[in-house]
């Protein structure tokens, strides 16, 4: 079902409204979704919301908190001779120490894009020469489609497909941030597609250990302020929930089917992630039983001295400590043409958002 | 079905290779000129000309709506016409990965054949190369084209002016969506169609109307965004546009929610933009309105005195922001 455009305008005008009228304090609200940055400035949310409402971006973008380490193993892989590697569009651009994947292509290496790791397991089938190693990035939306297709591959004995699992949990990093304490939120945007899988119940130690209200929204404008509103509300009146507004999508529990295949697969493991350092139980590695498949145990290869850029301030944009604007680089030397940093290349970065958006001038 | 396919031998200037030409070109494409057969068409033209040139590399070679043959010719015609000129006589070159299907050619020259027909366009010189496999994807095409512009027409990317109304002439993204959906990005297949189509005869009719219009432009790779930035900046002019008035098809709208892409930015091979003073603008959408190409002309914005070579989108909550210039490839949503 959907609502034809002139009603949903009408619509988001009334909730706008309705947020205006019950908004008293200066509250400050973190969107954790790199996609739900986008859709807030796409559509302009940011502008029409109340002054004393304060949109803060969190760390939801899979290729932002990806490390530097990752970053350059990936470029060392796919230096291998008779190897391919298959990725999602939004990692090819991302700087490592020295260079991206997207130079090493240049130079000749075989970098595929794919929009599905099932598109990875198709190369490996119709390039059995070759090893095809795909880049597994993504929190828990992505990972069970992922474990499906490596389970796939062992259907199909394929000895030629492999994962580098890069995969992160979003909860340890939402506690992490708040654990931190360098910024002081009123109430979370809850990730709509990540929850769908997770569930909304994967939230409810935000409200009881944080006194923080939670509202899991999804990517419509209406969607948005929905959320919006319902964190309000529970704001003004203290009294912090977990609320799912996108209950065309998420259950409490979430979806047992893509978590089993997610556990079939894949173990928690501590990870790095990028502005928030090692967070214990925050990411996924593949399971012994499915080791001929991890890329990380068959190809050891050796990863130099990895360089991070010292002015580069992704880390802390990723934090919400800073805003992209606060930056030294930022639209001076870092664009999405010449993007130093990852929050500027994927199309869930924060740095992207305000560049492409306009915040900049 | 004819599997035999083209090999190197058919570009080593010998017997295969006059046969392919004389069998497979000639036999569909001729005309009095192309018959001339000399090392260079020759033909008389009167007036100030317009000349472009566009290279094809589209993959599928065969997609929804059209194949590279129709594209390569539109596409040429799109260019000589945005300048307002009628566009006469185009170049036809192929570079062939070798083991091509002849059969898979040949329905491209076809393609090529009616394309041309129904932009009323000729062929009159080619040239045909094959290369090894894997140096090239299939069949590589470029076109080149020449028109001539009518006597008194005046129509530049530069030329927009405050006051002035922004027209599109259809729903934005249809090609772009349609070749991602053919690669198997959706993970379904949408019921969507290139729009690949000749604009010239749409053009011929506008301008013989309406002689005034200060700007036409295909908003292709890039899409309206690009277009519409080109336009400002070299115009030096601002643009306002309202989100709501762009026409976009409810498959590409969910396609693009779905792998996180802006219709704004995907291109488009049959669909222009039309700037004119704003009372020339009710005549202009009669004319185009009566065209099958035109039928969803629609008035999307306007251009202003403010914010010079900066585009402006009101979004539908009635947000004012920017609309850049698109950066770097396309990408996916992978969240």
């Amino acid at each position: 079902m959907s609502i034809p455009d002139y009603n949903k305008v009408q619509l988001a005008r009334s909730i706008l409204s309705e947020i205006v009228s019950i908004s008293r304090r200066k509250i400050t609200i973190m969107e954790f979704c790199g996609t739900h940055t986008h859709s807030i400035f796409r559509s302009g949310i940011r502008d029409i919301l109340p002054e004393n409402i304060t949109m803060l971006s969190g760390p939801g973008c899979p290729v932002c908190v990806t490390d530097n380490r990752d970053i350059d193993y990936c470029i060392s892989l796919s230096s291998m001779p008779d190897t391919i590697i298959a990725t999602f569009g939004d990692m090819i651009r991302v700087p490592g120490s020295l260079k991206s994947l997207q130079d090493v292509r240049a130079e000749g290496k075989d970098i595929r894009v794919v929009y599905s790791s099932m598109s990875a397991l198709e190369i490996a089938e119709n390039n059995q020469d070759k090893n095809v190693i795909f880049l597994g990035v993504g929190f828990e939306t992505t990972a069970p489609t992922v474990a499906g297709s490596i389970i796939e591959a062992e259907k199909r004995g394929l000895d030629n497909f492999f994962v580098y699992s890069m995969h992160k949990l979003t909860p340890p990093a939402m506690k992490a941030i708040l654990d931190l304490g360098e910024v002081k939120l009123d109430g979370i945007l809850g990730p709509g597609h990540v929850s769908t899988v997770i569930g909304s119940e994967a939230w409810n130690f935000l409200a009881r250990d944080y006194a923080i209200p939670v509202s899991i929204a999804g990517f419509d404008i209406i969607d948005i302020l929905l959320g919006i509103k319902m964190l309000v509300e529970m704001i003004e009146k203290g009294e912090p929930k977990v609320i799912n507004t996108y209950l065309r999508a998420v259950k409490p529990s979430g979806n047992r089917y893509a978590l089993d295949i997610m556990n079939e697969v894949f173990d928690v493991t501590d990870s790095y992630w990028r502005g928030l350092g090692m967070l214990p139980y925050s990411g996924l590695k593949i399971r012994e039983k499915y080791r001929r498949f991890d890329a990380s145990v068959q190809f050891p290869v050796e990863v130099k001295e990895c360089v991070e850029n010292k002015i580069c301030r992704c880390g802390e944009v990723i934090r919400g400590v800073i805003s992209p604007v606060e930056c030294l680089l930022f639209d001076k030397i870092c664009n999405p043409g010449n993007p130093v940093g990852p929050c500027m290349v994927s199309s869930e970065g924060t740095c992207s958002a305000y560049y492409l958006y306009g915040a900049r001038r | 079905m004819n599997e035999e396919k083209i090999t190197l031998s058919y570009g080593s200037g010998g017997r295969l290779t006059h046969k392919l030409i004389k069998d497979i070109f000639i036999r569909h494409l001729d005309n009095s000129i192309l018959s001339q057969m000399n090392d260079s068409a020759t033909f008389e033209l009167n007036g100030r000309i317009a000349f472009t040139t566009d290279s094809y590399v589209v993959n599928p070679i065969f997609f929804s709506g059209g194949d590279i043959g129709r594209l390569a010719v539109n596409g040429t015609v799109n260019d000589i016409a945005m300048m307002g000129a009628e566009p006469l006589y185009i170049s036809l070159g192929v570079i062939i990965e070798e083991g091509l299907l002849l059969e898979e050619l040949e329905r491209v020259v076809i393609s090529i054949k009616d394309a041309a027909e129904e932009a009323g366009v000729k062929v009159v010189t080619g040239d045909t190369k094959v290369v090894e496999k894997g140096k090239a994807d299939k069949l590589f095409i470029n076109t080149s084209g020449v028109g001539v512009i009518p006597e008194g027409i005046d129509i530049r990317g530069d030329n927009a002016r405050p006051g002035d109304l922004i027209i599109v002439s259809g729903t934005i993204g249809d090609h772009g969506i349609a070749i991602l959906s053919e690669r198997g990005a959706l993970g379904f297949s949408a019921s969507l169609e290139s729009d690949t189509s000749p604009l010239n005869r749409l053009v011929a009719s506008m301008i013989d109307t309406v002689s005034d219009i200060h700007v036409l432009r295909d908003p292709t790779r890039g899409g309206l965004a690009e277009t519409l930035n080109e336009i400002a900046q070299a115009s030096n002019a601002g643009i306002e546009i309202y989100e709501s008035e762009i026409p976009v098809k409810g498959a590409v709208k969910n396609a693009c929610d779905l792998l996180g892409l802006d219709p704004l930015y995907i291109a488009n091979e049959g669909k222009l933009i039309a700037i004119a003073p704003e009372e020339r603008v009710s005549l202009l959408l009669d004319i185009m309105h009566s065209s099958q190409y035109g039928k969803d002309a629609k008035v999307i914005g306007k251009v202003t005195g403010s914010h010079p070579g900066i585009v402006a989108l009101i979004t539908k909550l009635g947000a004012k922001r920017i609309l850049d210039m698109p950066s770097g490839e396309l990408l996916p949503r992978i969240c």
